[in-house]
């Protein structure tokens, strides 16, 4: 009995401790989400202007004067690039494993990876699927680190061993759900920048002026600003996009450990409770024992 | 006096936004200052340095590879770097000017080795550092 009582308190303790750890790491991840959806809110008026920018030269899109753009062109799509974002660490719920559930949509012989997060790339490399890249999720990342990883996806583009570059990501549609998504990048087919936290479309083009291309002195000319805007709004496209799969793993980690730490709480109470009656029971034994010991004695 | 509304946005961020008198960009084809009514305009920018005057002052801020959109009202410049004098870390600054350097030299000793796209890389990256400290140096 005795023994039965010490193994629930030591119980007891260890999932007092559990819980600790979890609230803490669930304080961290709220903190560190609010961190992330400011970043992702601060893209947004460079977005805006951006898109309103190009919005100009989308009138003049299908006209023949406009030089092709790789970027532009529609090629047969013979190998897919798939850009896959996922999270450094665990313990985010069932985030990881709904984006590489989705992996399985694109053919293994045609596709090649470019992956973002360790967790992306133990299960790319687990399920023997062919990557080119690993970059590496940092706390702080900014957009010199996401250049880098977009200017790497759009090489390949460029010289031709990719004709598409899609990118493989988690939507933040609010702290309790996030979708995995997928979204093609390359080639460029509409100017629009979604908004992390919101949703919509606010950087589209329809709010974007009319003003039309040949309004414009363009310095130097239209094609060698193109070349350079173009890839620019795909840096800008990728970094976004990363910038919102962080806030959705912030915020899939913190509602994980918020469920972690409830649990913990009612394992808690109903073992404090089951501990109680325990004593109980073995008090009132004791004092019936006493008590016939007595009554036999007299 | 009429004034342009100017904003330098960053992906970081808005670096600058304020009605100001005028503006000078360092603009692809050479530096071009910018007064209210001008012509609608689109432009490439180098690093270099932009100079906001405003209400007869003069602010300095160094500025990365971007583009800029002119209209008779508004510009905007949209730029990987905006920094202010107060936020340019000299030292930093002057370190990356250094690594720079030494990267080209060894480029230019090695030759093949290294491609073009990475000395093109450096050398943004050595304009930018110099914008900074220029920017950072002016009065001292």
């Amino acid at each position: 009995m005795a023994a039965n009582t010490r193994d629930i308190r030591r119980r007891i303790k260890s999932v007092k401790n559990t819980a600790q750890i979890t609230k803490a790491m669930q304080m961290v991840a709220a903190s560190k989400m609010r961190k992330a959806q400011q970043v992702a809110i601060a893209t947004r008026p460079y977005a805006q202007e951006l898109v309103r920018m190009l919005s100009p030269f989308i009138g003049s899109l299908g006209e023949d004067s406009l030089a092709p753009h790789a970027l532009l062109e529609d090629r047969e799509i013979k190998r897919d690039l798939v850009l896959l974002i996922a999270t450094d660490k665990g313990l985010c719920g069932g985030l990881n494993t709904n984006l590489l559930r989705e992996v399985a949509r694109f053919a293994p012989e045609t596709t090649d990876f470019v992956c973002v997060g360790k967790k992306g790339m133990q299960f790319l490399v687990r399920s023997r699927r062919h990557v080119l890249a690993e970059f590496e999720l940092k706390d702080n990342f900014n957009f010199f680190d996401a250049q880098a990883v977009a200017k790497f996806c759009l090489d390949q583009y460029m010289n031709g061993s990719a004709d598409r570059i899609t990118v493989l990501y988690t939507h933040f549609v609010n702290t309790l759900q996030q979708d995995p998504t997928v979204r093609i990048v390359a080639p460029v087919h509409s100017f629009d920048v979604e908004n992390v936290t919101l949703g919509a479309a606010e950087g589209s083009l329809e709010k974007a002026s009319g003003e039309r291309v040949n309004e414009y002195i363009l310095e130097p000319n239209r094609d060698s600003l193109l070349e350079k805007l173009l890839p620019h709004f795909v840096f800008f496209k990728i970094y976004h996009l990363i910038l919102e799969s962080r806030a959705s793993e912030h915020s899939a980690r913190m509602v994980a450990m918020k469920n972690a730490t409830d649990n913990a709480k009612q394992i808690i109470k109903d073992l404090t409770l089951e501990y109680n009656k325990l004593r109980q029971a073995s008090i009132t034994t004791e004092i019936l024992e006493i008590a016939s010991a007595q009554m036999v004695l007299s | 006096m009429a004034t342009l509304k100017l904003e330098i946005l960053t992906p970081e961020g808005v670096a600058y936004s304020d009605d100001v008198e005028m503006v000078l960009l360092p603009a692809e084809l050479g530096e071009m200052g910018i007064y209210p009514m001008h012509v609608p305009l689109m432009t490439r920018i180098n690093p270099g340095e932009v100079v906001v005057t405003k209400d007869a002052h003069k602010l300095h801020l160094a500025i990365g590879e971007g583009f800029a959109e002119v209209t008779q009202t508004r510009v905007s410049v949209l730029a990987d770097m905006a920094l202010e004098e107060q936020h340019i870390d000299e030292a930093a600054a002057q370190a990356a000017v250094e690594r720079a350097q030494a990267r080209i030299k060894e480029a230019a000793e090695k030759g093949a080795q290294i491609s073009s796209e990475e000395i093109a890389a450096v050398q943004v990256m050595l304009a930018k550092s110099f914008a900074q400290l220029k920017v950072k140096r002016r009065r001292h």
